[in-house]
């Protein structure tokens, strides 16, 4: 790797960042608002047009709260759980492929902060350490229902990646790499009819995974309903029952970026990531017709792969909006009965079954 | 063990099928009806930009009213203050005096004249009262809040109506055209 394309790839690490801090932002907005709607309300429109500067609002909110730091806690640790939590959320993104490569001249830029070769497990790590930031935050707080909290989220999501892990196997048998980039190209078919492009998305080759995958999502980013970890009718605030000002926001805002993620990782796993229908058209009709230069047609093309990307991401976000105002909570054993005695069994079931199809040739 | 009404109803308790205990179904179930209410128009009135409509036969703030000419039609009868089961009518009555005529109707008036908003219910009985035709409450108009009690008291100030036909109050008696004309040119 030349100097050069280091600069390159920070740059494209500080976009990544950024945006995710953006979209994390606006989701607090949205979320609001999808939920007003869903409810025959109209949610918040005052500040600023259509209400656009409600976070502005609300982060003016959390910053100027008290600072609160519970007798008897931890003062370290107490502020080290939600720098953890939005740490390890931030990280997570920067290996997800948000786009195709794009040419300048003779430098070519991924759309991807790291490529590594093992960017699955990567993931699968950081957010594994996720759960400290909550894990850390609700024991220094010395207060037993964030305790409860605290441990509700480690054991849910230990128990949830299991079957996460197991429906991600079934994914790697198929695609033989751990490289998001490799995974994300090999979902499409050149030589297919123009809309038959998608049925390259590995969510045609694996919809019994796709769904265990998905419900696991819910459950490793505490979201209704399974969002038992904070669920105010047992446990007050769950593990940010003690927590208030921006180190409130700050788990929230983690929650918000957690959610990017998993949604941004689960449409370059079973959407295709940044292929999107029609595609060899579009770049037939730049090159070809729209007489543009080579370089020029193949960095459109791959912009809008990079649109297409997001618009796959907001989509997910909308998703886990939507099920959030539509489901009610889980009780804490039925979700654990849930993970271990139907998923897992499922997701095991899941790679037989792939493994049978590869074998007979039915799946490649 | 029987029942002592016969009108229990025995219940079984039925093993769900398995769509029923995929969960899946019920899922997709919910979704459709919280889409459905997603996109349905709310019900919300975002009020300082809009208003919700008034009835036509809303009783809303009061206002003296003028006659064609332009005086004002209360006599200070008191009848109106007889009427309001709130007590929220006061009234001074005084002698129309000499050169006095274009602003008074009648021999009699109201020196001073008062309502207190918070007293008031707003049930119109002092415009069923009035046989002068002179208070009405308006259907397009509302006390609107205060800071203080004191100025909840209307007084002849802002309760009577302007003498200019184009910005009377569009209850009670209305002038003709000729009228207004009339007035018009009397005031010009």
């Amino acid at each position: 790797m030349t100097f050069e394309t280091l600069g390159w790839q920070g740059l494209v690490i500080l976009v990544v960042f950024g945006l995710s801090l953006l979209i994390a932002t606006y989701c607090t907005y949205a979320e609001r608002v999808i939920a007003a709607f869903m409810q025959d309300r109209v949610g918040p429109d005052r500040a600023g047009p259509y209400g656009l500067a409600q976070p502005l609002a609300d982060a003016v909110k959390m910053f100027t709260k008290e600072e609160f730091f519970p007798g008897g806690a931890s003062k370290t640790l107490f502020t080290l759980g939600p720098c953890l939590a939005m740490t390890t959320a931030l990280m997570s993104s920067a290996v997800i492929p948000f786009g195709n490569a794009m040419k300048f001249g003779d430098t070519s830029v991924h759309l991807q902060g790291i490529e590594v070769n093992v960017g699955m497990l990567y993931i699968f790590g950081v957010v594994s350490l996720g759960v400290y930031g909550v894990m850390i935050g609700g024991w220094a707080s010395n207060n037993k229902f964030s305790l409860l909290g605290a441990i509700r989220a480690a054991s849910q999501n230990i128990s949830y990646e299991l079957a996460m892990g197991l429906a991600l196997i079934a994914v790697l048998m198929i695609s033989g790499t751990l490289s998001l980039r490799e995974i994300t190209l090999q979902q499409t078919n050149p030589g297919a009819w123009h809309f038959g492009d998608i049925f390259a998305w590995n969510v045609f080759k694996q919809p019994i995974g796709f769904i265990i995958f998905l419900v696991c999502a819910f459950a490793e980013t505490n979201r209704t309903p399974f969002d038992l970890p904070e669920c105010e009718t047992e446990l007050v605030g769950g593990y940010h029952t003690e927590y208030s000002s921006m180190k409130l926001g700050l788990y929230l805002f983690s929650e918000y970026i957690n959610i990017l993620v998993v949604t941004a990782v689960m449409s370059v796993l079973y959407f295709g990531g940044f292929n999107y229908p029609f595609q060899y058209e579009f770049l037939d009709f730049l090159s070809n017709k729209a007489g543009l230069s080579a370089d020029w047609a193949h960095n459109i093309f791959v912009l809008m792969g990079v649109v297409a990307m997001f618009m796959k991401i907001f989509m997910g976000i909308f998703f886990f909006m939507w099920v959030r105002w539509t489901l009610p909570r889980f009780r804490y054993d039925q979700l654990m009965r849930l993970g271990w005695t139907i998923l897992i069994p499922l997701a095991i079931f899941n790679i037989l079954l792939t493994g049978g199809l590869i074998t007979t040739g039915i799946i490649k | 063990m029987q029942s002592l009404s016969n009108r229990a109803k025995i219940l079984e308790k039925k093993p769900m099928t398995l769509a029923e205990r995929a969960y899946l179904p019920a899922i997709f179930q919910g979704l459709s009806i919280t889409l459905r209410h997603f996109f349905t128009k709310k019900a919300t009135i975002r009020y300082p930009e809009e208003t919700r409509p008034f009835s036509p036969v809303f009783r809303g703030l009061h206002v003296l009213k003028r006659d064609e000419q332009g005086r004002e039609r209360c006599t200070a009868c008191g009848l109106c203050a007889v009427a309001c089961p709130a007590e929220a009518i006061t009234m001074v009555a005084g002698e129309r005096k000499k050169g006095e005529q274009n602003l008074y109707r009648e021999e009699k008036y109201a020196v001073s004249y008062e309502i207190n908003m918070l007293r008031c219910i707003f049930c119109g009985l002092c415009e069923e009262a009035c046989p002068k035709a002179a208070v009405y409450l308006q259907a397009d108009k509302m006390a609107p809040p205060r800071f203080e009690r004191d100025e909840f008291i209307y007084g002849k100030d802002r309760l009577v109506e302007p003498v200019s036909p184009d910005t009377r109050s569009k209850r009670g008696i209305q002038l003709t055209a000729e009228q207004a004309d009339k007035l018009r040119t009397q005031l010009a």
